[in-house]
């Protein structure tokens, strides 16, 4: 593998074959080229390196929760209280080992106190468990470069004649400080189980966590909606506990060749009973455009509440509102589970003049219950409809050929190849846009209701006014254009 | 004959009348239009739990959408109306808009929108959303000669509606009606304002409602009025005559409009 540095083609990762070679990483391509010149090249792939990294992440994910990349090639497993599940900490240890072996992957794994103790018995000792206190003494004897610090400190270190991580272990911090930044410092102490720097797990730990092993793994529909049925049980009796319900819950699916696959569901209102969740799931699964692949099938489905609420008990017998404000927000997050959120919307009023801005959609999910108490602007009784119930998102240009008087209505348009004899019109309603907003880049509109002679009624407008707006470089009045916006009933 | 025939007889006559019976009394559950005419030939108004289809005559998407809003509006009052759109028909006829719902004397509060991408989700979310008893109506609007809106897929309608109790409304739109299982079927265009006042006189919302198909019924063409004040359909009050002349400047559309016989 070679990658481009610095207008250089260097060596960016090599085979044991090439290290029997003498070959090393950082060496340039050409001299390489000159110590081996069979060298078999393949450009480096940054992106799809990182890619299989978050792979395995996801594959790792069935040991704990708490997974954290340490690009480019390392991986921080935070096993507290997790290690006993797969019998202890060496068997934790083997398990990862030999699976990502067998994988082709070149492993090296060590269990320590801290983070970065445990990496930098990697480099180094692979396959290591350091018992908490004695990182000091594991590290010790390990060289510096083992730390992973900046190629600068660890050149500076080895100039300074500390070769092992023991040696600078020895001198006094503030020295270390002094020469190579408060930084490398804590690096140290953390290296030496002094204090521990915190993971940053790729994702947020789940309230709640229920999953299944399978010895022989599933794959067939049956087993795995009975599974997630199951789990979903597990699930809410867990939070049923602690009086809570699920937001948003996450299925997890792992299959045998280490692909993980994780299909999510959201809900408006917390979810305390099983059936509804295993509904909201068939409904999802149902609707995936690329279905759930088993492969050779999975060996472990886990089912995680990633944010809960607690639930309010309310008397359900009685009030038959909060049945039936239930029964529909169960309807929006199943029809919402299976096209899309966004899909399903309610509209709040927006303060604005402005025809499109006047309703704002929403998902109904979030946004049931402000929208039922939205306060709409009250129509003027008696009136006939002054706005279309029909909007068009894009007003559509119409032709107009002439009018009578330069910012009067018109007698007749076309729109959309189709001839209209205007014979009724009221207006015009003047509709000046934010100015304050945008600088006077849109036009005052002049809005007029017509109707055809067929009956139908439009919402139209001109797009400008006469002689202050219409009017271009040299200040001569262009034509104005025309546009349908609304259709009235 | 003897005593047992005609006694079987008897039971059978009892219970055809007893069938019968509902049909030829007014319906007690009947939700009226308002409309005195529709009302009558419909015995009584627009029956629920029973799915119903509007067609807009020829593009007319506005006074189809104006017809079954006032229906949704009628049939579920206070109660959450779901309305299924399918993405083309809001790219062809404009979104249905909020403002213009509440100038009709709708609640757009009750309102819920479901954007399906394409008829299948439509259909399907419709016919789930049916089976929602708490909801008044559930309207599904659809662009185009969907070949999916077949006899199977009213069927389905129908049978959710009736489970559930709630109303199904179909607005179909650029579309020629198929078989279907209606209770009824209407055709909308849109009608005139009442002649002879200025032309700047604009009034309230007026359609043309063609029942085209009752199951139980007669049909019969009217002219409606949307009175948005009251949320309910009227008489053309302004003007006797049930439609305006038509125009001068179409001699074949005046041909065939003279060819039927209206109904007010």
């Amino acid at each position: 593998m070679v990658a481009k540095d610095h207008n250089a083609i260097l060596l960016h990762a090599i085979d044991e074959a090439a290290v029997r070679a003498g070959l090393s990483i950082g060496l340039p391509l050409a001299n390489a080229r000159a110590i081996c010149p069979e060298l078999t090249v393949y450009d480096a792939d940054p992106a799809a390196d990182l890619k299989t990294l978050n792979d395995i992440a996801d594959w790792c994910d069935r040991f704990t929760p708490l997974v954290a990349l340490d690009a480019p090639d390392g991986l921080f497993l935070d096993i507290t209280g997790c290690a006993h599940l797969f019998g202890g900490e060496r068997a934790l240890l083997q398990i990862v080992t030999h699976a990502l072996s067998r994988r082709g992957f070149a492993v090296s794994a060590a269990i320590a106190g801290t983070s970065i103790a445990a990496r930098t018995l990697t480099r180094h000792a692979s396959g290591k468990i350091v018992a908490d206190g004695e990182e000091a003494a594991a590290v010790g004897p390990l060289p510096v470069s083992a730390l992973g610090a900046d190629a600068a400190i660890t050149t500076g270190l080895r100039r300074a004649g500390l070769k092992s991580v023991g040696d600078v272990a020895a001198r006094a911090p503030h020295e270390i400080s002094a020469r190579f930044g408060a930084a490398f410092t804590s690096l140290l102490g953390h290296a030496l189980g002094r204090g521990d720097a915190p993971i940053s797990p790729r994702k947020p730990l789940p309230d709640y966590i229920v999953e299944k092993r399978f010895p022989e793994p599933i794959a067939t529909d049956t087993v795995i909606a009975l599974t997630l049925s199951s789990l979903a049980k597990m699930l809410v009796a867990a939070m049923d506990k602690q009086g809570k319900g699920a937001r948003q819950l996450e299925a997890s699916f792992f299959r045998t060749d280490g692909a993980v696959r994780a299909i999510m569901v959201e809900t408006g209102r917390p979810v305390t009973r099983p059936e509804m969740i295993d509904r909201l799931f068939r409904e999802r699964l149902d609707a995936l455009n690329d279905p759930l692949d088993p492969g050779f099938g999975f060996d472990l489905i886990r089912l995680a509440a990633g944010r809960t609420e607690i639930v309010v008990q309310q008397q359900r017998d009685l009030d038959t509102s909060v049945h039936d404000n239930d029964e529909i927000s169960a309807l929006i997050d199943r029809i919402a589970a299976r096209i899309g959120g966004k899909r399903v919307v309610v509209h709040l009023p927006l303060e604005s003049h402005i025809p499109e801005r006047t309703a704002l959609a929403l998902p109904a999910q979030h946004h049931l219950a402000a929208a039922s108490a939205a306060a709409w602007p009250e129509r003027v009784m008696g009136e006939p409809p002054l706005r279309p119930l029909r909007l068009f998102e894009q007003p559509e240009p119409i032709k107009v050929p002439f009018a009578s008087v330069p910012d009067g209505p018109p007698h007749q348009f076309t729109w959309r190849r189709a001839l209209h004899a205007v014979v009724r019109v009221e207006g015009p309603e003047r509709i000046a846009m934010e100015w304050w907003k945008q600088d006077g880049a849109a036009l005052t509109r002049d809005y007029f209701r017509v109707e055809d002679a067929e009956g139908q009624r439009f919402w139209i407008f001109r797009d400008g006014l006469y002689e202050s707006e219409l009017r271009d470089e040299e200040g001569k009045s262009v034509p104005a254009h025309w546009y349908v916006h609304g259709l009235f009933a | 004959m003897n005593g047992a025939r005609m006694g079987t007889l008897a039971s059978l006559r009892g219970s055809i009348a007893r069938i019968e019976a509902p049909l030829e009394a007014a319906m007690p559950n009947r939700i009226a239009l308002g409309h005195a005419g529709a009302d009558a030939m419909l015995r009584g108004g627009l029956a629920p739990a029973a799915l119903h289809e509007v067609f807009a005559a020829g593009h007319q998407s506005g006074a189809a959408t104006g017809f079954i809003a006032g229906l949704a509006g009628r049939i579920s009052v206070r109660k959450p109306l779901v309305w299924v759109r399918q993405d083309f028909s809001d790219r062809e006829n404009g979104a249905l808009s909020m403002r213009g719902l509440a100038e009709l004397g709708l609640d757009p509060r009750l309102l819920v929108v479901v954007r399906a991408a394409d008829v299948d989700s439509g259909l399907r979310t419709a016919a789930d959303a049916l089976a929602c008893d708490a909801l008044g109506a559930v309207v599904l609007e659809i662009w185009g000669q969907a070949r999916q809106l077949d006899l199977v897929a009213s069927r389905k309608l129908t049978l959710a509606a009736q489970a559930s109790g709630v109303t199904a409304l179909v607005l179909r739109i650029a579309a020629a009606p198929i078989p279907s299982t209606a209770e009824t079927r209407w055709i909308v265009r849109a009608a005139h304002s009442p002649p002879g006042q200025a032309a700047s006189a604009w009034g309230a919302p007026r359609v043309e409602a063609e029942l085209v198909r009752n199951r139980h019924g007669p049909v019969g063409r009217w002219i409606m009025e949307w009175k948005c004040d009251e949320c309910q359909f009227s008489e053309p009050s302004a003007h006797p005559q049930p439609v305006a002349a038509a125009p001068a400047h179409r001699p074949h559309q005046a041909q065939a409009r003279a060819g039927h016989r209206l109904a007010s």
